[in-house]
């Protein structure tokens, strides 16, 4: 016992050794802090994105183990899949509406409360709610009916109920998510306000107009949120799950025209228990993303500008 | 006096005409949850055949075959399912989400740089391209048609977003504080408890309001995990009503869809402060 019994001296004394101790012991407790994450990195990030790659090439239905069938889904996704084309373009036509539209009114808004000086809170407030509200399934439930034969906007413009025109019915879900601008709005607003008011007025100095100020001042020192804006709602555009599946009752239609690819990605693994091709749908929506990313990223470069390069 | 400064300050036509377009923008905006609240009230022979918003008389019937449940389920059991687990969602991110944040923000290590790359990077990752496999590991562990499959990764930090939101505002805190806290001997670990994280709170709110809410409105991880209709969520509750859509529902729908949304209105109205500006400092900075 008297041996393990250290004075208290002694204990401390490494603490106070020089320099190295304290790096390695934060070093430690970098580790330490990090471990949730990192054990989620690993275990519900890495490898199931290697097994789904994995499952990619196989047949698999959860019940009998994965049987090897090389790039047959895929070949199969390419060539003999009306389906999946089918929910690529319905999915590329959303996006290509909603996303350009919802930031357009999201910016037009921004530029609309920047100056004012009563009620921006409000207005800031009011336009944000429908982005937390419209992702629930309530939201999309009214606004199947709304959209409906006998709905409001049949009412409003006699068009018949666009949920049940294949031509339609997928405007309405875009609709759902232009509705949605308020996110994207707070984000410019508050890029909007982080402009410098010299800039404004050195540019009015120099005989600028207000249209000469929103294309030399407002859109380049804006670009770099617009960008983050552009790439976010891109990334979740091409996720849409929740409004196609309400406005269609589950099913993706009329004729297949609100087959998302992530419904159809569903209704492959999940209720035919295609896992293998649901996980090559998957691989491929995951280096679509990339690559549409990695375009975005690329063309930033010509006219994104970011004001701490730009002082050179 | 007062009448000739009035007189005097030019009414300014372009701000009327802003708050009037404002304002209209508004109401456009807002119909869909007038006639949400209005729905929610009507006999079922309004809903369909009028045209008007309002309803002729108050259908509160609606409310109370809400309230009975939906499938022999009552509703306080979807409403404690909904509950538990937005709670455990928060609860996990809140835990998760700091801790990673804190040695991003604020410790050395080893591949920090890749790391951290790493980790902005999954913000992008599509949820689908872990989903199966993820599907797969809760299988074989039979903990599908439970809860754990919606909750444990939260306490993984696998939210990318909130870790650098957490990240963002740990990195405006001043350091002296922490090297003050280090000169009188706090390791580590006593200055995240407590000098970093108290000072974190807001960010931490943020955290907690988003997941509550992003949580409740989820319906593709709820569908997938969640079978047995004891076990739905008011969300889950809701689709039952998608596949058999009979007009005479309609009002009870909409009744429950009222129910289902009211939390996060009273959320939005109480925390819009946090909220807005969670999202704005989201974007700006980084």
């Amino acid at each position: 016992m008297t041996t393990t019994a250290i004075p208290p001296e002694a204990r401390r004394a490494p603490a106070a050794a020089p320099k190295r101790r304290p790096r390695r012991e934060r070093e430690g407790a970098a580790w330490v802090f990090l471990s949730p994450w990192v054990l989620g990195a690993i275990v519900l990030t890495l490898l199931p994105m290697a097994v789904s790659l994995y499952l990619s090439f196989t047949d698999y239905d959860l019940f009998n183990p994965p049987k090897w069938v090389g790039v047959r889904n895929y070949a199969q996704m390419f060539t003999e899949d009306p389906r999946y084309w089918r929910s690529v373009v319905t999915t590329l036509t959303y996006v290509v509406i909603a996303v350009p539209l919802q930031l357009a009114l999201a910016l037009v808004v921004a530029l609309a409360l920047k100056g004012m000086k009563r009620g921006k809170g409000f207005y800031r407030s009011a336009f944000y709610a429908p982005s937390l509200l419209g992702a629930s399934m309530s939201i999309a439930l009214v606004w199947r009916a709304v959209f409906n034969d006998g709905g409001t906007v049949d009412n409003l413009l006699g068009t018949g109920g666009w949920v049940n025109k294949p031509g339609w019915a997928l405007l309405a879900v875009a609709l759902l998510t232009v509705w949605q601008f308020g996110a994207p709005m707070v984000i410019f607003l508050a890029g909007l306000q982080q402009i410098p008011a010299e800039l404004y007025e050195a540019a009015a100095v120099d005989g600028a107009g207000k249209g000469r100020q929103f294309l030399s001042v407002t859109v380049p020192m804006l670009s770099p949120v617009l960008f983050f804006n552009l790439v976010l709602q891109t990334i979740q555009a091409f996720q849409v799950f929740t409004p196609a599946f309400a406005v269609s009752a589950g099913k993706g239609g009329p004729a297949d025209s609100t087959l998302v690819y992530t419904m159809y990605l569903y209704d492959r693994g999940f209720v035919a228990s295609h896992m293998g091709y649901a996980s090559a749908m998957a691989w491929v929506l995951l280096l679509v993303i990339g690559v549409v990313t990695a375009v975005l990223f690329r063309t930033s470069r010509s006219w994104v500008f970011y004001a701490s390069e730009g002082d050179r | 006096m007062t009448s000739t400064t009035v007189a005097h300050k030019p009414v300014r036509w372009g701000r009327v005409a802003l708050h009037v377009g404002c304002l209209l923008a508004l109401l456009v905006m807002l119909y869909p949850l007038a006639w949400l609240l209005a729905t929610s009230l009507k006999p079922a022979d309004e809903v369909i055949a009028s045209l008007d918003l309002l309803p002729s008389h108050l259908e509160w019937a609606n409310y109370k075959t809400a309230l009975d449940g939906v499938n022999d389920v009552s509703i306080w059991r979807l409403l404690g399912n909904s509950l538990l687990i937005a709670g455990g969602a928060v609860l996990g991110n809140v835990i998760s989400c700091s801790l990673a944040a804190y040695a991003f923000a604020r410790l050395r290590f080893r591949f920090r740089g890749p790391l951290f790359a790493f980790m902005i990077a999954t913000i992008m990752l599509p949820h689908h391209a872990v989903l199966i496999p993820q599907y797969i590991i809760f299988n074989q562990l039979g903990l599908v048609n439970t809860y754990w499959p919606l909750i444990l990764p939260k306490f993984l930090a696998t939210e990318a977003f909130f870790v650098f939101l957490v990240v963002q505002f740990m990195r405006g805190l001043p350091r002296e504080l922490e090297e003050a806290a280090r000169i009188d001997g706090c390791g580590p670990f006593r200055s995240f408890f407590q000098v970093v994280l108290p000072l974190t709170r807001p960010a931490l709110i943020t955290t907690a309001i988003f997941t509550f809410i992003w949580t409740w409105n989820d319906f593709f991880t709820q569908l997938i995990y969640l079978f047995d209709p004891d076990k739905f969520t008011l969300t889950l509750a809701l689709r039952s009503f998608v596949d058999a859509s009979s007009t005479s529902a309609f009002g009870p729908m909409f009744a429950l869809s009222v129910i289902a949304l009211l939390p996060i209105v009273l959320f939005f109205l109480a925390f819009q402060r946090f909220l807005v500006e969670g999202m704005a400092s989201s974007g700006v900075k980084g």
